[in-house]
C-alpha cells in the first residue's frame, strides 16, 4: 500500500527531502565555479572546464530533483522530448558556432 | 481492512485517473512548450558566443560585470526556486495557508532578482554601454533580457495564481495550474545557470 502511494504521487511531487538535496547540491555547484573565477587559482583552461562541468552537473541535478525528470514511465515523453531539444539545440548552436568561427579564420 | 480497501479503491482510482490523465496530458503539453522556449534562448546563446569579443572599440564584459552581483542574483532565483518547490509539498498537503505564504516569498524572490537586473541594466546604459554600443553587448541585453521579461511574466502568474489560490481554494484546475507554474520557475533557473556560466563568469575570464 505504502509502495503504490510512493508511486502515486513520484512522478509530479517531490519530497521535502529532494528539494533540500537538490538546492545544497545546486548551491556547492554554484559556489565552486564562481570562487574559481574570484580567487583566479587555476589555469585559464582549467576554470573554463570547471565552470562548464559545475553548469551541466547543476543542470542535471535541477532536472532531477526540482523538475522531477527520471526514467519512469510517467516522464517517459518529457524525457524523449528533451532529449530531441539538446540534439537540436547540438545542431543549432554547435553548427552555428562552428560556421562562425570558421568564416572569423578565413576573413 | 485490505479488503475494503481493495473493494474501494478501483471507483476512487478511475475517478481519481480521469482529472489525473487530463492534468498530466496538460503538463506534457506545458513541457512542450518549454522545449520550444529552450530552443528560442539556445538561438539567442548561439548569437551571444560569437558575437562575445565584438567590442567594436568598447567596454569589455571584464569591466562591465561585477561578480559578487550575479552570484546574488543567482541565490535569489535559486532561493525563489526552491521556495516553490516547498509551496508544492504544501499544495499536496492541502495546505492553502502555507501555499500563499510560499508563492509570496517565491514572489519577493524573484522580485529582488529582477530588481538587480533592472539596476545593472540601467547602470551600464548610464555608463553608454547599452545595447547600442557594440554587437557584444545588443546580443547581451538580449539575451539577459529576454530571461528577465520570462522571470517577470512568470512573477505576474504568480499573482494570479494567488488570486485564484485565495478566491477558489486547492481545487483541481487550480493545482495543474501551480504545477504547471511551477514547471517554468524551475526551468527559468536552469536557464539562469547556462547564462551566469557563458555570460558573467565567461565573461570575466577573457
Amino acid at each position: 500500500m505504502n509502495q503504490t502511494h510512493q508511486n502515486s504521487t513520484g512522478a509530479g511531487s517531490g519530497t521535502l527531502k529532494s528539494y533540500a538535496t537538490g538546492f545544497i547540491l545546486s548551491i556547492v555547484l554554484t559556489a565552486i565555479p564562481f570562487m574559481l573565477v574570484m580567487n583566479g587559482s587555476l589555469s585559464h583552461s582549467a576554470t573554463i572546464f570547471c565552470i562548464f562541468t559545475a553548469a551541466i552537473l547543476q543542470i542535471f541535478v535541477q532536472l532531477h530533483y526540482f523538475l522531477h525528470l527520471d526514467r519512469s514511465s510517467a516522464m517517459y515523453w518529457n524525457l524523449i522530448s528533451l532529449l530531441f531539444t539538446f540534439f537540436i539545440i547540438f545542431l543549432f548552436v554547435g553548427g552555428s558556432i562552428w560556421i562562425m568561427y570558421s568564416l572569423h579564420y578565413r576573413m | 481492512m485490505m479488503q475494503t480497501q481493495s473493494l474501494t479503491m478501483p471507483g476512487h482510482a478511475s475517478g481519481e485517473h480521469g482529472s489525473h490523465d487530463v492534468a498530466s496530458t496538460q503538463a506534457l503539453g506545458f513541457w512542450i512548450y518549454l522545449m520550444s522556449d529552450l530552443v528560442v534562448f539556445s538561438g539567442l546563446f548561439a548569437t551571444y558566443v560569437v558575437m562575445a569579443h565584438n567590442y567594436a572599440g568598447g567596454p569589455t564584459g571584464k569591466e562591465l560585470f561585477h561578480l559578487p552581483g550575479a552570484l546574488l542574483e543567482t541565490m535569489l532565483l535559486l532561493c525563489s526556486s526552491a521556495v516553490y518547490g516547498l509551496a508544492m509539498i504544501a499544495m499536496h498537503k492541502g495546505d492553502k495557508r502555507l501555499v500563499l505564504a510560499g508563492l509570496a516569498a517565491a514572489l519577493l524572490l524573484g522580485l529582488g532578482f529582477v530588481c538587480m537586473e533592472v539596476s545593472e541594466f540601467h547602470a551600464m546604459i548610464s555608463e553608454g554601454a547599452g545595447p547600442q554600443r557594440s554587437g557584444f553587448l545588443s546580443a547581451f541585453f538580449t539575451l539577459v533580457g529576454t530571461h528577465g521579461l520570462h522571470v517577470s511574466f512568470g512573477m505576474l502568474w504568480m499573482v494570479v495564481m494567488m488570486a485564484q489560490t485565495a478566491a477558489k481554494g486547492l481545487t483541481g484546475p487550480v493545482q495543474a495550474r501551480l504545477s504547471r507554474l511551477g514547471m517554468f520557475w524551475h526551468f527559468l533557473d536552469i536557464v539562469w545557470i547556462g547564462l551566469f556560466s557563458v555570460v558573467y563568469l565567461m565573461g570575466v575570464m577573457q
